[in-house]
């Protein structure tokens, strides 16, 4: 196989939470520039995963990581990264949409004024390219002194994806972002993971099966902990190597 | 106290006991100001509140962010401690440790002053915030110490640029409660802040709170029945009004502002 361009590699690696066995013998690469979807049941793993990507799973007491995790080749794990550091470079959007209880202008731009940036025409410029980005632009452009909280849900997580924008990540993970959404909104979403992998590695963890299949490139199918099999979304889905694969892609359970 | 203090006021105006800035009672030559017990108690308060305050919130947001669960779990109680401790000593712990030890740095400094007596009351009143302002972080959504770490934040800018601006309602209530517990506060200031009613905002002067007025006229020999019986009812009425309005306050901030963060 040839040496391609991985954006992030995971090797033997092994999570516990406490003395729960959560991750067994990970060994996944991820292309740069593609979307790669992680399914399975509940409890299969996949979100546990994700949030070691960008080491979200630090602050539970007792979760601990074996093996390495690596970003362009460099261990995130390791002794001299800077978990803030880190999590510019991997962004992140979460399962509910999380916009802070500020306006919607100080949400897309929080991450830019926590980093001490305060040229007022960069701040602005940036929220607008941002929120362009996310097509949310003429909904919002002009209420963005208005409350983050006072938009619909849909609103709110793209609100999300334009703040995890707007400190330009490499990476973006993606927990589920659409399962508290309607089907327009979630539609919406998916159109714009369509279109933001030209420039963004995207990882997205999803119950949806036509989900995963319409905005994947590559799909990562997890059980029990272990990642079960891995490849191509079109033929993962129109031939799975595991017999557990198709059981769970047919929808046979999970 | 109503009807006792319609009393008083039939026989001095009202509009004097608001603005006169004298309050002489006990004198041959009487004047009825309640400003300078009111300055009293508010520099007292004032005193506690900035010495609680950034303490108290240190505390909380400690806690909340940095210490390990087992840790929050048996400091919180110790913290508690300091809230049962009997005022009295407290009061003692004002004139003989603190007043000493502050007179070495402020050499004018006046044996009763309204500055140890407010750091005292600050130091006790540090539970109050610290727990109440801890529940309200504590309640904080997960989801949005997640959103603020998934930016990058380290834990100081998720703590104060995010948590505890999400708990502030939480956090003013917790102080408003702080405040009224301090202008209710009697024995520190009866013990180690003088009893000179005084209108001064000068921390290192004695001077009177309303409390420790009515202790002062409870316990000498002032005739009952007397108009000088009669001001500890002005007095305790413009008390009551002081921690009635705070506690209000409170109730309607967090009314207002509960739900506000989801």
């Amino acid at each position: 196989m040839s040496k391609k361009n991985y954006k992030l590699e995971a090797k033997d690696l092994n999570a516990y939470y406490g003395s729960f066995h959560a991750l067994k013998n990970i060994n996944i690469a991820m292309e740069e520039k593609a979307v790669t979807a992680f399914i399975g049941p509940s409890g299969c793993g996949k979100s546990t995963f994700l949030r070691t990507l960008n080491r979200m799973n630090d602050y539970i007491e007792g979760f601990r990581v074996e093996g390495d995790i690596l970003l362009d080749g460099r261990d995130i794990y390791a002794k001299d990264v800077r978990v803030d550091e880190l999590r510019k470079e991997v962004g992140m959007v979460f399962q509910k949409p999380n916009p802070f209880p500020k306006t919607i202008f100080e949400n897309v731009v929080y991450g830019l004024k926590i980093q001490g940036l305060k040229d007022k025409r960069v701040l602005a410029e940036t929220a607008e390219k941002s929120l362009r980005q996310t097509a949310l632009w003429d909904e919002v452009k002009d209420k963005l002194d208005k409350s983050a909280l006072a938009l619909s849900g849909g609103q709110q997580q793209r609100l999300c994806i334009a703040r995890a924008l707007a400190i330009s990540p490499s990476v973006i993970l993606m927990d589920e972002p659409t399962s508290a959404l309607d089907p327009i909104s979630t539609a919406k979403i998916e159109e714009l993971i369509f279109k933001l992998k030209n420039d963004y590695t995207i990882v997205i963890v999803t119950h949806n099966m036509q989900q995963a299949g319409r905005v994947s490139d590559y799909t990562a199918f997890f059980y029990m902990g272990e990642l079960v099999e891995f490849a191509k979304t079109r033929t993962m889905f129109t031939s799975p190597k595991h017999e557990r694969t198709q059981n769970y892609i047919t929808g046979r359970f999970g | 106290m109503l009807s006792e203090s319609v009393r008083f006021f039939s026989e001095v105006s009202i509009i004097d006991f608001l603005t006169d800035k004298q309050w002489t009672p006990l004198f041959a030559e009487k004047h009825f100001g309640i400003l300078p017990l009111v300055a009293g108690t508010l520099l007292t308060t004032a005193v506690a509140i900035a010495v609680a305050l950034p303490i108290g919130l240190t505390i909380a947001v400690y806690l909340n962010e940095y210490s390990p669960g087992r840790f929050r779990q048996t400091i919180k109680p110790l913290l508690e401690i300091l809230a049962s401790i009997p005022t009295v000593v407290y009061g003692f712990f004002a004139l003989t440790v603190v007043t000493p030890f502050l007179q070495k740095l402020i050499p004018s400094l006046a044996g009763f002053n309204a500055l140890s007596a407010g750091i005292v009351m600050g130091i006790m009143i540090i539970p109050m915030i610290s727990s109440l302002s801890e529940d309200a972080i504590s309640a904080v959504p997960r989801s949005l110490r997640e959103a603020a770490y998934g930016m990058g934040s380290t834990r100081l800018q998720t703590a104060f640029g995010v948590m505890v601006p999400a708990a502030s309602s939480g956090i003013v209530v917790s102080v408003i409660l702080a405040i009224s517990r301090a202008v209710g506060e009697t024995m520190i200031v009866a013990i180690a802040a003088g009893q000179q009613p005084r209108l001064t905002l000068d921390p290192t002067v004695p001077i009177e709170t309303i409390t420790t007025y009515i202790v002062q006229v409870s316990l000498g020999d002032v005739p009952h029945g007397s108009l000088e019986y009669r001001t500890i009812f002005a007095a305790g009425i413009t008390l009551f009004v002081f921690t009635f309005a705070l506690n209000n306050l409170s109730f309607w901030i967090k009314k207002k502002y509960q739900e506000k963060y989801d």
